[in-house]
């Protein structure tokens, strides 16, 4: 960095507080060593309150979860036994996060794309970037008033149930393309992020070839940013699968999945049913269904999957961090 | 990365055809871009359009106190029978100070409480403890607020009403309200220990950001370990702290389903004036009454209500993203700086 001749060995990055905390602070200010201890008890706090809830829904999710729970359908009843497992609820959130994604995975890229290559003019750019920053922040139950009112229009009324004229505008594309809102804005954002690690210098290289703009885009940036896209989108699962608004308003609350029409699997898009948030909710005692004890169940399930999300985040994140440019 | 072999013909400028093969996709893509836009501006307008007879039958007085919310609500949903004039009467203020009481006590316990976790989380833990806390966050970040609202439905509640709240305290109030544990303090909590993970990441990343070189100038001066890290590193941090704010308070604000769980969905407002019940008053906030209330929504003049209530919030998370950029403002200069180091 600097320019001096003589430069002391350096010692192998060892920060001042090393020594023994007690040691170090002793001839601190009372405010300082205040503070420094309301660092570390609240440090730990979050710690002991982080480990209590993996561990009391750990403990309560493996006495109640069995096998069996996974298998078999929900069926209505009085008692615990009686009420079978949460297959539909599990089918519900894959098939939920897959239409939500598969919405907001491409589109997001292409925003990303658009914003951080083209971004012209610039006053459209700016807008853009509101909008993106405004759906991020808007409460997913008011995206699910939204969806009741645009899935219940006449024209959209292929997508759910059709009742004598009425359009009862609940169904797994409804929700999925509701959720795709919520997914979008995290796509988004980390693809840009990733384009926006790539230095200049990759572009021009690559214009220098004669490669067209877009040909760049494809060949060598959305390449380079792979780490990131699959970041972003799996960040978007995992908030899709969590939220639970827009599942309880738009995929019409039926435990079991109820398909409409007569095609295999297009009928059950177009019915209701439910996943494991909504089953969480129900099973909760301020639900309809109240059994407890199956929501431990469906949230131990429910937060391995959230999991192991985060553990693919993870790798890929480690992996974009590799990737040095210069 | 790069495959020469699927080079094809088309990627290069080849004269006319090329270039609008690009122009083509820049266009292409234009258009998804106002198409998202479009989504956007549609759910503003029918939004507002929906809700617009509830605000133009009460006016400013929406907003303000006056009888029993839940009463007018039930009033609304009635109305909307056949030969029956459609009724708005609404006086929202019991849902909105229930909004403003749980988002702004769990924002200030949950700022105070992870600026300090992510200081030590940065700075000050052991290195082993460091490694383990990052993925932890990231999780915590991400547990659905369902799950949150379960352990607070059948941990929280029940330990608030059974220890907490003494038989003294039930029998004083039963004629207005019933005091089970569903309460404000179980919102506030179970909302503190949700929002906290957000602010810490966002707080952490901030924090982890700031040019090495400034920390150990104040070092080698002679300051200690923490008045460095507190005057330099979490000041220069502060578009960080902004940021994490900001999106941790438009998540409190939005949150529906974890509040109708454990905030006990009674529309009524807690009174400050009560001492220390204050703190155990049931409650019922605008986002949890559109969930408690969907069922209605085929009610016509439900429906407006129930659109004017989204309609607000939306309003309110549009204010709060467009303050937050307002506050972040005057501090570019300084991020530029330590964004250019770092």
């Amino acid at each position: 960095m600097s320019s001096t001749a003589i430069t002391p060995p350096q010692p192998p990055a060892a920060s001042p507080e090393r020594r023994s905390a007690a040691d170090a602070s002793a001839s601190w200010r009372l405010v300082d060593r205040l503070g420094l201890a309301a660092a570390w008890l609240l440090g730990l706090l979050f710690c002991a309150i982080t480990a209590a809830i993996v561990i009391f829904l750990a403990v309560q999710g493996l006495r109640y979860l069995s096998p069996s729970l996974i298998w078999t359908n929900p069926r209505v009843g009085y008692t615990q036994g009686a009420t079978g497992g949460f297959l539909d609820p599990l089918i519900g959130t894959v098939l939920v996060a897959a239409i939500a994604i598969a919405i907001a995975g491409p589109v997001g890229v292409g925003v990303a794309v658009w914003l951080s290559e083209y971004g012209r003019p610039v006053a459209l750019a700016r807008v853009v970037e509101s909008t993106v920053e405004m759906l991020a922040g808007a409460p997913s139950v008011v995206l699910a008033l939204f969806g009741i009112l645009l899935f219940q229009a006449p024209a959209l009324g292929f997508l759910s149930e059709v009742n004598a004229g009425v359009v009862f505008g609940k169904s797994f594309f409804a929700a999925g393309a509701m959720l795709s809102l919520v997914a979008l804005p995290l796509v988004t954002a980390s693809v840009r992020e990733g384009l926006q690690a790539i230095p200049n210098h990759v572009r021009e290289a690559s214009y220098a070839v004669g490669k067209t703009r877009i040909a760049t885009i494809r060949r060598v940036l959305l390449p380079a940013a792979r780490p990131s896209v699959i970041t972003g989108n799996m960040l978007g699962i995992g908030h899709v699968i969590g939220d639970t608004a827009i599942i309880v308003l738009l995929l019409g609350d039926t435990q079991v999945l109820q398909g409409v029409g007569h095609i295999p699997f297009l009928s059950t898009l177009r019915g209701t049913g439910s996943t494991l948030t909504s089953y969480i909710f129900d099973n909760a005692p301020t639900g309809d269904l109240n059994q407890p004890n199956k929501a431990y169940a469906a949230a131990f399930v429910l937060l391995l999957i959230i999991l192991a999300l985060n553990v693919v985040v993870d790798v890929f994140g480690r992996r974009s961090g590799e990737l040095r440019w210069s | 990365m790069y495959d020469a072999t699927s080079d094809t013909d088309e990627d290069f400028l080849d004269g006319e055809g090329g270039l609008s093969q690009d122009r083509r996709a820049e266009l292409g893509l234009g258009a998804l871009v106002c198409g998202v836009v479009v989504v956007l501006l549609a759910m503003l307008a029918f939004i507002l359009k929906e809700a617009w007879p509830s605000f133009a039958h009460n006016g400013l007085r929406w907003f303000g106190p006056g009888g029993n919310v839940d009463d007018q609500i039930q009033a609304i949903f009635t109305s909307g029978d056949f030969d029956r004039a459609p009724q708005y009467l609404i006086r929202a203020w019991p849902l909105i100070w229930s909004t403003l009481l749980t988002t702004a006590g769990a924002v200030v316990i949950s700022f105070v409480c992870s600026l300090f976790v992510s200081v030590f989380m940065v700075e000050f833990a052991p290195t082993w403890l460091k490694r383990v806390l990052e993925p932890v966050v990231r999780l915590l970040a991400s547990v659905p607020s369902v799950i949150y609202g379960l352990i607070g439905v059948l941990v929280l509640v029940p330990f608030i009403g059974n220890h907490l709240i003494t038989q003294h305290e039930k029998a004083s109030v039963t004629p207005v309200i019933q005091l089970s544990g569903y309460s404000l303090l179980a919102g506030v909590v179970i909302l503190t220990v949700m929002i906290s993970p957000v602010m810490i990441a966002i707080f952490a990343e901030g924090l982890r950001s700031v040019p090495r070189g400034w920390l150990e100038g104040s070092l080698a001066l002679g300051v200690n370990s923490w008045r460095t890290f507190w005057k330099i590193a979490v000041r220069t941090a502060r578009p960080a702290l902004i940021a994490g704010t900001v999106l941790a308070t438009a998540r409190a604000l939005g949150e529906a389903v974890m509040l109708s769980m454990v905030s006990g969905s009674v529309g009524f407002a807690p009174n400050p004036a009560d001492g220390l019940i204050f703190f155990f008053e049931p409650s019922r906030g605008l986002a949890a009454t559109i969930l408690h209330n969907t069922d209605e929504l085929n009610s016509p003049p439900m429906k407006h209500t129930l659109f004017a209530i989204a309609a607000v919030l939306l309003f309110s998370a549009a204010l709060l993203s467009l303050a937050g950029w307002a506050a972040k403002q005057p501090m570019k200069r300084y991020f530029n700086v330590g964004g250019a180091a770092g």
